[in-house]
């Protein structure tokens, strides 16, 4: 634990040039995440700078239909809104499939996406960590990596992001609206993290002093929709695996086909995971337990397992197949192989 | 047989007394006792686990604002007595395990503190650690402070010859007490006598633990301690924190120096259940009665200090069978030290031991309860005494009716609800009914009513309240002419709330007192009258092999395609003498079974044997059950009141709903799906295609 200074910021563009000017500065927002850094020398700023008195907190309809939030609504409030629960109710499940009550009261929406990872080995500065000290190794690797990535990882960093909602959002083809000290930009949720190839250290696209301000979510579109999350206890557990889907299906042939459709993956790699492997077998096919598997298996053939979490693979399997069948209606059996049943 | 107390409030529901104060926020924990100009302390901790900390170079911390003091081996005060391994901290520059102690940061503000002891340069001097537990760890040895071995009959002809038999292998993993409340100690020195604030299961117990290793008469420290977030045994004895605090205020007299432990650090240094590796191996006749019991077991150990994890124990008296064999081995690594953890030994063996009959009813085609029912012994195997109240059948009947035990299908992977294979299993409970010498009680008349004075602990188990229904009735008064005070060392001697044996222990010593007050002031004391007495040691325990016994009932779900595993209900059925306060004593067992719930499927401490600490150390990454997980749980107990327990007839009910819980549940996963689990706890992934 550092001693550091303390800034209160009173509008966005001051907030901004506070914590641009000084490379060592940060920002605090629901500080669910920044605050336990603080206290177990993970993060060190110089500066904090609370943005929580910023006029970032309402929700907006806007004129194409989407919906604007604001980067400090906080998650519960989020999760609550009518028109969130309405029409992206996979984002309102994932909101609250994550933390518990308190922490989602506190947690803003720009900070969720921002939250850094569990791996046990970051937050410990008495082991090396790539993401923390560039440069010092990575310790997860032949280490304890249940919650670890089985998707785009690197010989440098193994770390899962541990965002529910970034995974909903990923999957909605959200954007976030972003100020910096040069002006304001927007990047697609796809594209605001990263995956940690030789640079770990940098969770996300975003520059030094780029304060996100709002995600944007499009209109709403056709279909039905879930988060469905994998966790070793049923409530206040980070994500092994989880699914955010939604499928549209057109029953109007004669045959059942799905139009279009959508997925993330979240607890598998070092970002929200797009599964458009997966979209893409899934597209034009029947919804049948069969098409569905060959989603997963699409998507999954890039997977590497480390020591530790090979289980990953048929959760992830699981969870995509079990979410579809859900979705669609379909049957999640298989036909059956073999007419020998165990009989005792 | 002692004269059971005639009982009016005793057995009833009564409102923790407790209650309205800390749900005000007016019942002081350690932390929070107002005291003036206090300081604050944060630990230096080894970064290695073996080695020396060859140099330590304190000079920026000491400059640093608000530093008032550093601590370290250089300049720690000596001490009169080491051998107390975990107690005898900072006297050389070794490293026994990493999380060690190598010194402390004083400062104005907890923060100043923290951020010194981040500044002072410790230079390592590293050598090889070993910290991995296995069956043929060469290290394996006969605990010095072990129950013995049991060798009766030949269990090897009797395996060989068996009808049916099962021989595997079990283990549980390193666990962490975990009280709401991390260990606290705020420590002031005044002269040479020492005040503690602390956290402890006994403040008496607490003090003469400390009193030798500090040099000091035992007279000269006070402990106050009169309300505990939670223990769990791991507040049982004193730890290196508790010690830590002490000897940094030495160097500020006259300064209350504050120390609460962070979440982190309770991993390493204030106690842990150590990991067990259990192979047992069984057999029996055809008609499943028991001819052969083996059961080797080895626990992990610290070179500190020692402390075997006998999970063997209720091996020894729990079924019945001619040729048995137990042996207990510990194997001392360079990890922290292991201490007790609710039901230390009882918890961990009939894991292995109750999914083990499972396992043989399964091989003799039985139902479960009906193999234990046809295993219960009339004398305890193990002493050869007769049972005080061995009831165990009449759990396992009276619980398997009120659960639906009939509904269950022995045939596993049957039952599917919504895609969820569902499976019901059961395990018996077992505690030992302790009862210890030595706790005194002083009653004294007021105008008010009666003052009952004894240095017990509430660890939130509800002491303040079943100790005050205990007086009311031995006085005969209404418990409001009760004002009871414990938790503080100027109080009469109390033993330790561990083993289960505190109520039976102080309760004897309170209707003593009462009696005393009685006899030597009549029937209404004049006000200022007072008398004393002090709790025997239980005279049938020479008689009777005394226990508690108890049946649980688990059913589980289990999805197969993602491998989640959820318990549905929970039921537990006890036998443990007279129910003194059924609110509270129903809140201790559903938490013991809750504790159960989270050996099955939650806890598991990973250490990193590369660099020999469990790097999930803190309660987002180490799980236990959250209430999402706890949906129907609950306990009850047969009508009974326990003639050799004490006055009260009565029996601890501390440690018995861990005990059996969690063999329950995995008895219940084999049910839903046909894997057995021998290790725990119980992650989905077992239940995956691979």
């Amino acid at each position: 634990m550092n001693p550091f200074d303390f800034e209160r910021a009173t509008d966005t563009a001051g907030a901004v040039a506070s914590v641009a000017d000084r490379p060592d500065a940060v920002f605090l927002a629901g500080g669910t995440n920044l605050v336990d850094h603080l206290k177990l020398g993970v993060a060190e700023p110089a500066l904090v700078v609370d943005i929580n008195r910023l006029d970032l907190t309402d929700i907006e309809e806007l004129a194409d239909g989407g919906l604007r939030i604001g980067a400090m609504v906080r998650n519960s409030d989020a999760a609550a809104d009518p028109r969130i629960r309405r029409d992206y109710p996979m984002l309102s499940r994932a909101l609250l499939s994550g933390a518990s009550g308190q922490l989602r009261n506190a947690a803003t929406m720009g900070g969720n996406l921002l939250q850094r990872t569990r791996c046990v080995y970051f937050q410990d500065t008495t082991t090396p960590c790539n993401k923390r000290e560039p440069g010092s190794g990575c310790s997860a690797i032949g280490g304890y990596t249940r919650y670890h990535a089985i998707l785009g990882a690197s010989a440098d960093c193994v770390a899962t992001h541990p965002s529910d909602m970034a995974v909903a959002l990923t999957a909605l083809d959200a954007e976030v609206v972003v100020l910096g000290p040069t002006g304001e930009r927007r990047i697609p949720v796809t594209e605001l993290h990263r995956l940690p190839g030789d640079r770990p250290e940098q969770d996300t696209v975003l520059e030094h002093g780029e304060l996100i301000t709002a995600l944007e979510l499009p209109c709403a579109r056709m279909g039905r929709s879930t988060y469905r999350k994998i966790r070793d206890r049923a409530s206040y557990a980070f994500a092994l695996v989880s699914v955010a889907a939604r499928v549209d299906v057109d029953a109007s042939g004669p045959a059942p086909i799905i139009r279009e459709t959508s997925i993330a993956l979240g607890g598998v790699a070092h970002k929200p995971w797009r599964a458009r492997a997966a979209e893409a077998v899934l597209r034009g096919a029947e919804p049948t337990a069969e098409t569905f598997l060959a989603a997963a298996d699409a998507e999954l053939e890039a997977a590497e397992p480390l020591e530790g979490n090979s289980f990953k693979i048929p959760m992830t399997r699981g969870a995509i197949t079990t979410v579809l069948a859900e979705l669609t209606g379909a049957s999640e059996d298989l036909p059956e192989t073999t007419t020998e049943d165990a009989h005792e | 047989m002692s004269d059971l107390l005639t009982t009016t409030s005793v057995g009833t529901h009564q409102v923790r007394l407790d209650g309205p104060d800390k749900v005000r926020g007016r019942a002081p924990y350690a932390y929070e006792h107002p005291l003036t100009d206090p300081l604050y302390l944060y630990p230096l901790q080894a970064e290695i686990a073996r080695g020396r900390a060859a140099h330590i170079d304190a000079s920026a911390a000491e400059a640093a604002e608000g530093v008032v003091y550093v601590l370290t081996a250089d300049n720690a005060p000596e001490l009169a007595s080491t051998d107390d391994g975990e107690l005898a901290i900072l006297r050389s520059a070794e490293i026994g395990f990493r999380g060690q102690y190598l010194g402390a940061v004083i400062a104005t503000t907890p923060e100043q503190a923290r951020h010194a002891a981040e500044l002072v340069d410790i230079t390592y001097d590293q050598d090889d650690h070993d910290v991995e537990l296995r069956e043929d760890h060469p290290a394996a040895r006969e605990p010095e402070s072990g129950s013995g071995d049991v060798r009766t009959g030949d269990v090897d002809t009797a395996l060989a010859e068996a009808a049916v038999s099962i021989d595997e292998r079990y283990s549980t993993p390193m666990e962490h007490n975990n009280p709401m409340e991390p260990h606290t100690t705020v420590a002031r020195w005044d002269g040479d006598s020492l005040t503690l604030w602390t956290s402890t299961q006994g403040v008496h117990p607490a003090r003469s633990t400390l009193a030798p290793v500090l040099g000091v008469e035992q007279e000269k420290i006070r402990i106050i301690s009169p309300h505990v977030g939670g223990g769990f045994g791991s507040k049982g004895l004193p730890h290196a924190d508790m010690m830590l605090t002490a000897l940094a205020a030495q160097a500020v007299p006259g300064r209350p120096v504050k120390y609460a432990v962070t979440r982190q650090q309770m991993f390493s240094i204030t106690g842990y259940r150590a990991p067990t590796l259990q192979h047992i191996r069984l057999g029996a006749r055809a008609d499943g009665t028991l001819t052969a019991f083996a059961y080797d077991a080895i626990s992990m150990s610290s070179q500190t200090k020692e402390f075997p994890e006998e999970s063997t124990k209720p091996g020894r008296m729990m079924y019945a069978g001619d040729n048995r064999r137990l042996t207990q081995r510990v194997v001392p690594l360079d990890v922290p030290v292991p201490s007790w953890m609710r039901a230390p030994g009882e918890a961990p063996g009939m894991v292995g031991l109750e999914i083990a009959m499972d396992e043989l009813a399964v091989a003799a085609g039985l139902d479960p309860i009906e193999l234990r029912v046809r295993n219960d012994p009339t004398t305890d195997p193990d002493t050869g005494l007769p049972f005080n109240q061995r009831r165990l059948v009449d759990c396992l009947r009276e619980g398997a009716d009120r659960f639906g035990w009939e509904k269950r299908n022995p045939q596993p992977r049957t039952r599917q609800e919504n895609g969820w294979f569902i499976g019901m299993g059961v395990a018996s409970a077992t505690y030992p009914a302790g009862r210890q010498p030595g706790s005194v009680a002083r009653i004294r008349r007021t105008p008010e009513g009666f003052e009952v004075s004894i240095g017990a602990a509430d660890l939130g188990t509800g002491t303040w309240t079943v100790l005050s229904q205990t007086a009311a009735d031995a006085l005969g008064v209404p418990i409001g002419q009760v004002d009871l005070r414990i938790g503080d060392t100027a109080l009469p001697n109390a033993t330790v709330a561990g083993g289960s044996t505190g109520l039976a222990s102080w309760s004897t010593a309170i209707v003593s007192a009462a009696q005393e007050l009685r006899s030597e002031h009549g029937a209404d004391p004049a006000i200022g009258a007072e008398a004393q007495g002090e709790a025997e040691a239980n005279p049938a325990a020479e008689k009777f092999a005394l226990h508690s016994f108890g049946a649980h009932f688990a059913e589980v779900r289990i999805q197969p395609t993602t491998g989640e595993i959820r318990l549905d209900r929970m039921f537990g059925m006890f036998s443990a003498g007279q129910i003194v306060n059924p609110s509270t004593a129903r809140s201790q067992l559903i938490g013991g079974m809750t504790m159960g719930v989270g050996m099955a499927l939650h806890e598991k401490g990973e250490l990193d044997p590369r660099f020999g600490h469990v790097v999930n150390h803190d309660l987002a990454e180490y799980h236990v059950p959250v209430n999402a997980d706890i949906t129907d749980i609950e306990a009850d107990w047969l009508d009974e009141k326990d003639p050799h327990a004490g006055p009260l007839g009565a029996r601890g009910v501390g440690e018995i709903g861990i005990v059996g819980a969690a063999a329950a549940i995995a008895n219940a996963a084999f049910n839903a799906t046909g894997v057995r689990v021998r290790d725990l706890p119980i992650f989905g992934d077992a239940f995956l295609p691979t």
